[in-house]
Formats: C-alpha cells, sequence, structure tokens
C-alpha cells in the first residue's frame, strides 16, 4: 500500500509491541534544540504552557505581594504611585490574562487528545503557532515593565485615561499592541480546540460521551472565538486613537464615546471571565468523581449547564457599566439577566455536593483541592449574586468587595482546581506522584492562606475602601482588615510555593506512578505514563462516558464494551482518525503534519509586525508582514505525503 | 500627564494624618459639643454610648469607617437601598453556610475509602433529587431577588418630590469643582471640594468628567454614578439629618485616584439658606498690612490657577479658593484645613499628594506664612 | 447516537472535501472574523447615534454610489468566478479552475483599484472626525482582508497551474473560496452600513 493512496480499509487490532515500537519512531520528535523547537506534540507544547503560566503566575504573585505591604496599614510610603499604578495593573494583566487563560490551554493541549483517545490535535502547527506566539505576546507585555513603563491604567484600561493626553509614555501602546498580539494566540488556540472536538474524538465517542473538562474547554473557545475580536478591536482602535489622531474614544468634541470603549471591552471582558472557569470547573467535574468512586451526578445537566453559562455569559456585559449612567429600565434587563446567570452555576455546585454525597470520598489531596473549590465556588458565585443587583452593586461596584469577588473566582475557580489537577494529572505527565503528605500541607497552607488574605476584602469593601487606591488614609477604619489580608495572602504565597516545591521534588524522586494510579474511568489512564508520542497504540473505540470502569458499573446493560486497548490499526506515517462531529463514526483516516519550523518563523514574524507597530517603523512592519505571507504559503504547500494533492501522474 | 515619570524617589509628608478628618456622628451630632463631652473628661467610649445608647455598635461602626455603607446609610436613597443590600448579604450568607454545612456532610458522613490500584466503583444513580431540588431551591431565591431588585430600582429611579437644588459637579485629576446652578444666573456660584446641602430635600446633581473618568460616591447618601467626559449623568440624593459625611472617587483615574475625596456638609435648610447667602457674596480683600501683602503675592503666585471672588485673582484651573476658610479640608479631603497643614500643602504639595497638578510656588516662608494668613480670613 | 461503531469498511486518505481540518479551522476563523466585522459595525453605529454637529455624521454628507455600487457587482461577480471555478474542479475541469480563479483574482484586484480612488475622492482623512475614522478603519479593515484574499486566490491558481487538484483533491480551493465569499458577504454589510443607511435617515 502506498502512502498516496486515496483510500483504505484500515486493519484492526490490538496493541503490539512491535506497532509500538514502529509508530515512536513515526512520531518521535527529533533530539535537541531542533526537535524543541519544532516539535508540533501536543503533550510538549500543553507542558510549556503549563510551565510558561506558572512563570507568569509567580511573577504576578510577586507583584501582589509588594502592593499588599503597601496596603498593610494606612500612609504606607514603599511604593510611589505610579509604582503602585503599574503594579496593580501589571498583576491583573499577568493573572487574568497571561496566567488564567493559558494555565488551562496547558491543560486542555495536554489531555484533550488523551481524553478523546486521539493521537494529537487537529492541527498541531497551529497549537505549536497559538504557545509561541503566548510566549512573545507576553514578553512583549512584559519588556514594558521592565524598562519602566508598564501598563498603569488598569487591566481593564478605561478611555481617556488611557487616551495620549492623559498618558504620554509607551505605556498604553505596548498594552495595546501586547493585548492584541495576545488575542492571535487565543484565537488561534480556541479554532483549534473546536476543530479538534468536531473532528479528532475516537470512533464511538458521540457528543454524550465525552468529558466535562471537553464541554469546558469547548465552550470556552467558542466564547473567544466570538469574544477576542472585540478586545482586539479595541485595542486596535485606541492604538489608532494614540498615533495616528482617529477619534474614536476622544470626548474632547471629535465625536467618539468613552463608553464605547467599556463595551467593547466588556462584550469580550464578562465572557473571557467564563472562558477561564469553565474549563477549570471542568476539571473537577472530571476529577472530583474519580475520589468519590462514582460516575458525576447529572452529567448532561452539568454539560448542558456549561453551554448555558457561556451563552448566558453574553448577555451580561453590562453589569460592569451599572455606575455609567444608563436608564433604568436596560439596567433591570441585564440585572436580571446577571442574577439568573447564577441558575446554571447552581447545577453545577449540586452536581459535584450530590456526587460526593452518594459516593465514598478517597483522601487524597486532588480530592482537597476539588471539594474546597466547591466552597469558594459558592462565595465567588453569592458575591457575583450581590453584585447583579443594581442598586447594592452601585455601592458594592469599585470596592474592595469586588476585589474579593473576582480573586474568589479567579483563585477559587481557577488555581485551586488547577492545583488539584496538577496533584491528580502529574503521574500522567511524568509517570511520578506528588507527594501527598506535602500535598495536605500545601493545601491546607493555601487554603487558610487564600481566606486569611481575600475574604476579610469583602468586609473591607462594604466598609467602603475603594480598590485601586495606593495607600488611605488612618481613620478609614480599614488597617487592621488590610493587615489581615497581607497576612493571608503571604500565606497563600508559601502555599504556592510548596506546590512549585513539591512538583520539583517530585520530578525526579516521586513514587512511580504506573498507567492509572488513580484507577480513574477516562482514556488518558488507558495509556502509559507518561504517554508515548502516538499516545495510544491502536485508536481506542468508546462506548460510554467510563471507559474504564464498565466493567464495575451496575445497571449497565449487557451492550457493546470500549476498548481502550483494541482498534484501528494507523501506521502509515503520522495519521489519526477523523470521526463525524455528532456520532463520532469514523469518516477519513487524517494524514497529521511532522514537526516544522513554520509556526515558530511565524510567531517571529507576527511579533516583529507588532514590534513596528510599537516602534512605528513602517519598514518592519512591511518587511515582517511579508515574512508572514511566505512563512503560510511555505507552511501550508500541498504536500502529497499529506494527500493534499492530487496523485502524481500514473502514480 | 504620565507614563514617562521613571520611577521618582517621592518624599512625603510625615506628618500623620491620623486624626484630622473630623469624624462626627452621622446623626448630625458632633459628639465634642455634646454636654456630656465636657464632663466625659476623653473617655471617648463612654461618650458615644451616652450619645447614642440604642444603636451604640451601628453608630461605632460608621464613624470609625466613615465610607462605610452597610451601617452609615440613611436618607431616601442609600436608606431606601440599605434593606436590599441587607436582604442579598443575609441570603448570601445563608447560601454559604447551607453549602458548607452540605459538603462537611457529605465529605464525613462516612468513613473515607483508602486508595488502592483498583477500587470498587458504586453505580452511576441516585443524587438527581439533591440536584433538581438545589436548584429549584436557588432559582426561586434567584427570582425573589431580581424582583426585590426591580422594585428598589423604581423606587429609587426618581426623586420622591421635585429637586429643590441642583449642583453641578466636575471632577478633575484629582479634586472636585462644584457649581451651584440657579435661575438667577447672580446667585450662581462655584467652590470646590466641599458640598452643602439642605436636609429633607431631593438634590439633583449634574455630573461631568472634566478630563477623565472618575465616580461621584457618597456611600452614606447614595450609590456611585460615573462622572464620564462627553456625557452629563445625573443622580439625585437626600440627606434626611444634619451632619458631615465622606465623599470618594471610586473609578480609578490615575495617580491620584486615592487621594481624591470630598466633604458633604448637610445644614438644616435654615442653615443652609445662610451657607449659601453667604457664597454668594464676594471675599472681602484686606485694606492693608500682612494680609494685604498677602492677598497680593497669593494674585501673583496663585492667582493664575485660582480664583477668589472679590478679588483679582481668578484662575480656573484650580479649585475656587473662595470663603476658602469656611471649608473643612483641603487637597481634595486629605488634610484637615489647619494653617499648618496649609503652610505645608503650599509648601510642597508634590510631597503630600505626588503627581497632582499644583507645582511648587517659589516663596519664601515668609511670603508663605502671608498668603496662608490671608488664605484664613477668606471666611 | 450509535450504540456501535462501524470499524470495518474503507476510509479516504488524507485532506478531501470538507472533512479536511482545514476546512473546519477556515469555517471557525470566519465565524471569528465575522465577529470583527460586527463589533467593527457596532462601534459605528454606536457612534452613529450619539451627539453629532450637522453635517458630521456621515462628514460631508451622504457617501456617494458613483463608484461603490459597480464596485460591490464587481466583488460580488468575483465570488461567482470562484464558484465556478469550485463547480468546475469537482467536475474534474483543472482548466475552467484556472480561469474562474484567475477572473477572481483580476476582479478582486480591480476592486481594490477602485477602492483607492473612492478614498481619494474623500474630502476628510482617517484624523478628520470619528465618522471619518470609521469610515477608514472599517473600509480599510475590509480593503486588507480583500488584499489577503486576492493572496489566497492567487496561491490556490498558482497550486493549480502546477496541477495539484483533481475532483477528489481540491481541499485547499474550497478552503480559500470559503474565505472569499466571506470577503464577499461581509463587504455587503459594510456597503449597507455605509452607503445606505444614511439614505435611510441615520445620519447628523
Amino acid at each position: 500500500m502506498t502512502i498516496s493512496d486515496y483510500t483504505r480499509a484500515p486493519s484492526v487490532g490490538t496493541e503490539q509491541p512491535e506497532l509500538a515500537a514502529r509508530l515512536q519512531k513515526i512520531w518521535e520528535t527529533a533530539p535537541g534544540i531542533g526537535g524543541w523547537l519544532s516539535t508540533v506534540d501536543h503533550k510538549e507544547i500543553g507542558l510549556r504552557y503549563i510551565v510558561t503560566a506558572f512563570a507568569f503566575l509567580i511573577l504576578g504573585g510577586v507583584e501582589a505581594l509588594i502592593f499588599r505591604l503597601q496596603l498593610s496599614w494606612s500612609d504606607r510610603h514603599l511604593l510611589n504611585p505610579e509604582q503602585y499604578d503599574q503594579l496593580f495593573t501589571m498583576h491583573g494583566m499577568t493573572m487574568i490574562f497571561l496566567y488564567a487563560g493559558p494555565v488551562l490551554s496547558g491543560f486542555s493541549n495536554y489531555l484533550w487528545p488523551l481524553l478523546l483517545g486521539s493521537r494529537d490535535m487537529a492541527l498541531p502547527r497551529l497549537n505549536a503557532l497559538s504557545y509561541w506566539i503566548y510566549l512573545f505576546a507576553g514578553i512583549f507585555l512584559y519588556a514594558a515593565f521592565a524598562i519602566g513603563f508598564g501598563p498603569n491604567d488598569g487591566w481593564f484600561n478605561y478611555v481617556p485615561l488611557a487616551a495620549r493626553a492623559y498618558n504620554g509614555g509607551p505605556n498604553i501602546d505596548f498594552y495595546a499592541l501586547g493585548m492584541i498580539l495576545l488575542g492571535i494566540s487565543t484565537t488561534v488556540g480556541a479554532v483549534n480546540f473546536v476543530v479538534t472536538f468536531m473532528r479528532m474524538r475516537a470512533p464511538g465517542m458521540s457528543i454524550n460521551r465525552v468529558p466535562i473538562l471537553i464541554w469546558g474547554t469547548l465552550t470556552a473557545s467558542m466564547a473567544n472565538i466570538f469574544a477576542i475580536p472585540a478586545v482586539s478591536l479595541a485595542f486596535f482602535l485606541l492604538w489608532m486613537d494614540r498615533n495616528v489622531g482617529t477619534h474614536f474614544f476622544d470626548t474632547a468634541g471629535g465625536g467618539g464615546s468613552a463608553l464605547l470603549w467599556q463595551h467593547l471591552f466588556w462584550m469580550f471582558g464578562h465572557p473571557w471571565v467564563y472562558a477561564i472557569v469553565l474549563p477549570a470547573m471542568g476539571m473537577v467535574s472530571d476529577g472530583l468523581p474519580v475520589f468519590c468512586r462514582r460516575p458525576l451526578v447529572g452529567y448532561s445537566a452539568v454539560a448542558l449547564a456549561t453551554v448555558a453559562t457561556m451563552v448566558l455569559g453574553f448577555g451580561v456585559w453590562v453589569h460592569h457599566m451599572f455606575a455609567t449612567g444608563l436608564p433604568n429600565i436596560s439596567l433591570s434587563f441585564f440585572s436580571a439577566a446577571s442574577i439568573i446567570i447564577a441558575v446554571p452555576s447552581a447545577v453545577g455546585v449540586f452536581a459535584w455536593l450530590a456526587t460526593i454525597w452518594t459516593g465514598r470520598p478517597v483522601f487524597t489531596t486532588p480530592f482537597l483541592f476539588f471539594s474546597s473549590f466547591i466552597l469558594l465556588f459558592t462565595i465567588g458565585g453569592v458575591s457575583g449574586f450581590m453584585t447583579g443587583s443594581v442598586p447594592v452593586d452601585w455601592q458594592l461596584t469599585d470596592t474592595y468587595f469586588v476585589v474579593a469577588h473576582i480573586h474568589y473566582v479567579l483563585i477559587g475557580i481557577n488555581v485551586f482546581p488547577v492545583a488539584g489537577a496538577i496533584y491528580f494529572w502529574f503521574p500522567k505527565f511524568t509517570g511520578r506522584m506528588l507527594d501527598e503528605r506535602l500535598g495536605r500541607w500545601n493545601f491546607w497552607t493555601m487554603f487558610v492562606g487564600f481566606n486569611l488574605g481575600f475574604f476579610p476584602m469583602h468586609i473591607s469593601g462594604l466598609l467602603g475602601m475603594p480598590r485601586r487606591v495606593y495607600t488611605y488614609a488612618e481613620g478609614m477604619g480599614w488597617d487592621w482588615i488590610n493587615l489581615i489580608s497581607t497576612i493571608g495572602s503571604f500565606v497563600f504565597a508559601a502555599g504556592v510555593l510548596m506546590l512549585i516545591w513539591n512538583v520539583l521534588k517530585s520530578v525526579r524522586s516521586g513514587a512511580m506512578a504506573g498507567d492509572n494510579p488513580w484507577d480513574a474511568p477516562t482514556l488518558e489512564w488507558a495509556t502509559s505514563s507518561p504517554p508515548p508520542p502516538y499516545n495510544f497504540v491502536v485508536i481506542p473505540t468508546v462506548q460510554s462516558r467510563h471507559p474504564l470502569w464498565e466493567d464495575r458499573l451496575e445497571g449497565r446493560p449487557d451492550e457493546a464494551r470500549s476498548h481502550p486497548h483494541a482498534g484501528l490499526v494507523l501506521e502509515h506515517g503520522r495519521e489519526a482518525i477523523g470521526t463525524d462531529p455528532l456520532d463520532a463514526q469514523p469518516d477519513i483516516i487524517l494524514k497529521m503534519p511532522g514537526d516544522s519550523y513554520a509556526p515558530l518563523v511565524f510567531a517571529i514574524a507576527v511579533t516583529a509586525i507588532f514590534i513596528g507597530l510599537l516602534l512605528l517603523a513602517w519598514w518592519l512592519v512591511a518587511v515582517a508582514f511579508v515574512g508572514v505571507a511566505a512563512t503560510t504559503i511555505v507552511w501550508l504547500w500541498p504536500e502529497r505525503a499529506l494527500g493534499e494533492t492530487r496523485e502524481p501522474a500514473n502514480g | 500627564m504620565r507614563g514617562g515619570v521613571p520611577w521618582p524617589a517621592d518624599h512625603y509628608l510625615d506628618a500623620s494624618i491620623a486624626g484630622m478628618f473630623p469624624l462626627r456622628d452621622r446623626f448630625g451630632e458632633p459628639h465634642v459639643e455634646k454636654p456630656a463631652a465636657s464632663a466625659a473628661d476623653g473617655h471617648t467610649v463612654e461618650l458615644h454610648a451616652s450619645i447614642n445608647p440604642s444603636g451604640n455598635l451601628l453608630w461605632a461602626a460608621s464613624s470609625l469607617a466613615p465610607l462605610n455603607y452597610v451601617t452609615g446609610a440613611s436618607g431616601a436613597k442609600a436608606g431606601e437601598t440599605l434593606p436590599l443590600t441587607w436582604g442579598v448579604i443575609a441570603i448570601s450568607v445563608a447560601v454559604m453556610a447551607i453549602i458548607a454545612v452540605l459538603l462537611a456532610l457529605a465529605i464525613w458522613r462516612r468513613p473515607g475509602i483508602a486508595r488502592a490500584p483498583r477500587m470498587a466503583v458504586g453505580p452511576d444513580e441516585g443524587g438527581a433529587n439533591f440536584l433538581w431540588i438545589g436548584v429549584a431551591v436557588s432559582t426561586l431565591a434567584l427570582l425573589a431577588t431580581i424582583i426585590w431588585t426591580v422594585k428598589v430600582l423604581a423606587e429609587i429611579g426618581k426623586p420622591p418630590a421635585a429637586p429643590g437644588l441642583v449642583i453641578e459637579v466636575t471632577a478633575h485629576q484629582w479634586w472636585w469643582e462644584v457649581r451651584y446652578l440657579d435661575p438667577d444666573a447672580r446667585r450662581i456660584f462655584t467652590t470646590a471640594n466641599e458640598i452643602h446641602i439642605p436636609t429633607g430635600t431631593p438634590v439633583q446633581f449634574k455630573l461631568i468628567g472634566g478630563d477623565v473618568i472618575h465616580s461621584f460616591w457618597i456611600p452614606a447618601l447614595s450609590g456611585k454614578t460615573d462622572m464620564i467626559p462627553g456625557q452629563t449623568n445625573e443622580l439625585w440624593l437626600e440627606a434626611d439629618k444634619p451632619g458631615t459625611y465622606r465623599g470618594q472617587c471610586s473609578e480609578y483615574c490615575g495617580l491620584e485616584h486615592a487621594k481624591m475625596a470630598f466633604v458633604v456638609v448637610a445644614d438644616t435648610p435654615r442653615d443652609f439658606a445662610a451657607w449659601r447667602s453667604h457664597q454668594i457674596a464676594p471675599d472681602v480683600t484686606p485694606g492693608g498690612g500682612v494680609l494685604a501683602s498677602g492677598a497680593a503675592y497669593f494674585r501673583m503666585k496663585c492667582g493664575s490657577c485660582h480664583a477668589v471672588r472679590g478679588s483679582d485673582a481668578a484662575g480656573v484651573l484650580g479649585p475656587d479658593l473662595s470663603h476658602f476658610a469656611t471649608r473643612q479640608m483641603i487637597a481634595a479631603g486629605v488634610l484637615a484645613n489647619t494653617p499648618q497643614n496649609l503652610s505645608a500643602w503650599i509648601e510642597d504639595p508634590q510631597g503630600i499628594k505626588p503627581g497632582n497638578l499644583m507645582q511648587k510656588p517659589e516663596l519664601s516662608a515668609e511670603q508663605r506664612g502671608q498668603i496662608v494668613a490671608y488664605l484664613e480670613t477668606l471666611k | 447516537m450509535a450504540d456501535r461503531v462501524a470499524l470495518e469498511g474503507t476510509l479516504p486518505v488524507g485532506a478531501i472535501d470538507t472533512r479536511a481540518s482545514g476546512w473546519w479551522a477556515m469555517i471557525f476563523v470566519v465565524c471569528t472574523e465575522a465577529a470583527l466585522f460586527g463589533y467593527l459595525l457596532f462601534s459605528y453605529f454606536y457612534l452613529a447615534v450619539q451627539p453629532h454637529a450637522p453635517g458630521t455624521f456621515p462628514d460631508s454628507g451622504t457617501p456617494s454610489l458613483t463608484l461603490a455600487l459597480p464596485n460591490t457587482i464587481i466583488l460580488l461577480a468575483s465570488s461567482v468566478a470562484v464558484g465556478w471555478a469550485q463547480f468546475n474542479i469537482q467536475r474534474d475541469d483543472n482548466r475552467r479552475l484556472i480561469i474562474g480563479l484567475a477572473v477572481a483574482v483580476a476582479l478582486g484586484i480591480v476592486f481594490l483599484v477602485v477602492q483607492y480612488f473612492e478614498w481619494e475622492q474623500k474630502p476628510f482623512t482617517l484624523s478628520s472626525t470619528a465618522y471619518s475614522s470609521l469610515y477608514f478603519v472599517i473600509t480599510g479593515f475590509h480593503m486588507m482582508h480583500v488584499v489577503v484574499g486576492v493572496g489566497v486566490l492567487a496561491t490556490v491558481l498558482v497550486w493549480s497551474v502546477l496541477g495539484y487538484f483533481n475532483r477528489v483533491r481540491y481541499a485547499p480551493i474550497h478552503i480559500g473560496a470559503l474565505y472569499w465569499h466571506f470577503v464577499d458577504a461581509v463587504w455587503l454589510a459594510v456597503f449597507f452600513t455605509f452607503y445606505i443607511t444614511p439614505l435611510l435617515g441615520l445620519r447628523a
């Protein structure tokens, strides 16, 4: 059989060592720096995402600790206002854009093909591209801070404070261009996830059989596809206003509008908040049942609630603008929408609670993180519910109450599940277990530190402390409560350090994990730890949501069983199976691309465009644009080996 | 203008601002004037109790945290909102408590099992009722809150009576320009950073963003309304009892967002009318001596930014300082209005409020003293 | 949902028709691009309903259709040409594929040239008013898309000339065509917004 055959009847078989050896040859990345720069392996890319996101988490955390010292008591003078403004802006930008989204992209990148029983993401080179651009965008944004011109207008960057007239340095230009660059990365990644969902599921994995993490990342990705353009556009228009004299946000008689910025930003911003929590909630929905020894209660309800949250999430952006003077009748609508969006969240909370209630807990570190998340999620949820009520929000908004809320959302619903996910999937990533004893210390330190640091912010908010103040006067009644917050934030930071320490220690000396250390039900646990470059020797077939638990689940009629270790043999080069979007019946053998430098070169060229725009160096923009076009053409040039062109004559 | 500021090593006024803000009884009774005060001999705790024995705790909270809005809010607007605020807090705390208890019960209702290579798996059944009951109850609570919210919103959307006074407030980086509007143009006057209102009357505010977006917030009297350049937002509020309230900018507006506060004084209608007539009248320019010299220096060094009605100083870039000596605070709620603080402020405005637009005037200590003396006469 | 999986039988290999991953990717790229234009037009309408001095929205009165209407027809014609090319490659007619793509590329370039003259005629510049900023940025965004689209069509034209495609292997043509049809469709929205809504009364 030649590689260029139009059609083929793939053989069906079981895992054989010599098949595995051949696949290893086909799929492995070349050793050395060349392989490192050109790899398209989703596992490698996923780990890079996670490591990079954690590096940014540490940077953002250190920034926060510095200004927590400043705020620990009234009239502290550790920082001057400009330093404070850059630090809090960098902190918000880092955590929201460079940590919270990318870390979930990392987990999803690593886990998706394994959960789906696939060999890779649908578009492996785009996957590499999305990582490189993310890395370069992060460096771009931090370059500003490193030379003393960090963004300083808060992460939502309201105009006209961000306009040239009030912000003369290059700070905001860095921010605007860096965010557009980062938006390209996010969009590329989102498209890849959606296509992977549509096309790359193992035979038989119909849409009612995919893990909830898949639903979470899928809905987040769909949201990103529709929401990212809003913020990229807003930043582009701002850059135009600042550099070529357009009038989009010009409030000094040019016909522009300051509120246009807020609409565009929050049309993106609110869906984004869901995009950076839904995959994390998905990780809990998949991880928690493993430690309750039963399937998730209400799978369909939770999956639908995930989608419903996202759809409703597009209709509530105005609740960030309740105080901007909009008519009360429209406020009523957005208030109601913002409150009712809690219903799908309630579905999740009660599904998780019921899963624990009706199961038997296995007290491991991931269980601690996942189950405590339910409480933190509830606290973040009810504080959000409070701000949904317009008259109350008029008092709460822009106080520390909102700061408390956003941290219960981002730490409670992102960092805690991520920490649990690290304990849960680290054995799969590395083949070694994390230290459980240290894990317990880690969990309790983070849990106590977090609540000590951030719960009091609800109180300081109710006592009227505005957010984004670099200091406050004595006599406002906020001293002690801020001191407690500062102490708590340092305890929390110590907890995060324990996590990192545990990872560094265990990656070398942790106990060996085996394929399935938690006795979990999904496909990623059917392959070795760490998985081979080709993920699965043969493509699994799936007949339920719990392929590895089928033999033990009671009440399941005697129907077709999943086959994690038997199925299609695809060994003619890098190949994967394409299945149809609903039922996941095989409909094509996909030829997967090999490792390539094109994504790296493309990312460098795109970044060069943005450097050119920053420096207003039009020649650089032009050269880089040509570079992007040339790379694209080389990248996409049809290859016979990939079945992208017709047969050669008489071939 | 900012951004190019390369991390200046600011120095700050080390004199603590401690206690400079005059804490007063929210119900209009500055406690030092109480008869009990003279007898209390500094025992402030007893003093508080004697002033407001019934609401002691609430009273203490509102005076210890002047911007809080959960104990001190009152009047026709903030007061109407307060039950809703407490209501959603109560619902939220109840939800937290219920979920915490359910979670603890779920986890510890039976012993856990140890991790093993192959463990029992329970059936995929049960728990659905838990889910649906929980969601149904939550939905009812949410719907009730929506109805309550819309009702309160309708109630506070309009003032209970036609506003008796219209005040135009323009927010600048980082101070407040206050204009009292009147159909009679001669009765219009401008002041800064301190707003007087009559009690028992709805007051209408026209809110303007003078440069960037600010937000107007007097927690005890009303929620926030943003002040956005290019549009005029409206807000009404009403104080039901005389007293002094604190206001604060609550939208991040740049370097000195933290130090952009103001004072609201609610007077009885009679006191307010007197205050207003007094404000409309020009200040008297001293005829000679040290004060005249101070007035001259003021005009020369300060007059291009600041105005004093009745003098030649007519600048519009900074706060109008007419009747300056009647104000409680200087520098937008940052320092108590004392001659020492005023002198310190004029000597080094950038030390006290780094980045603010008032540059250090070139003055000898003597000239500065004369200006302070002059300003203190602007009653 | 099917309960059992059929693993028997033959399957196509490699990128074909709408089963190519690239085709699916292009669908969602078009979604995000459509959202981008949605937000651009939202910005137009949002600013249009703000107060303006008379005669400044649209700046210098309702825009003339003299060039814009014929140009719209030119762009639509190019889409027809691409569609014809797509139809013909599925019938294994490589010659008509090439002709169709070449005509589309030519029409795309004509559109750009006419659009250049349309810009030249405008009495305002990018930095005159909010309207002028919107006009040049939104039509500029569209022109950038036409430039990219012409590049895409030119590339698949080259591949067609090299004989890469036949009635089974033509996924790149469909993928490129999808983009081009989108660029044309979105022009209709831009055209309607700038040239028709002022006639319907949306002006200051």
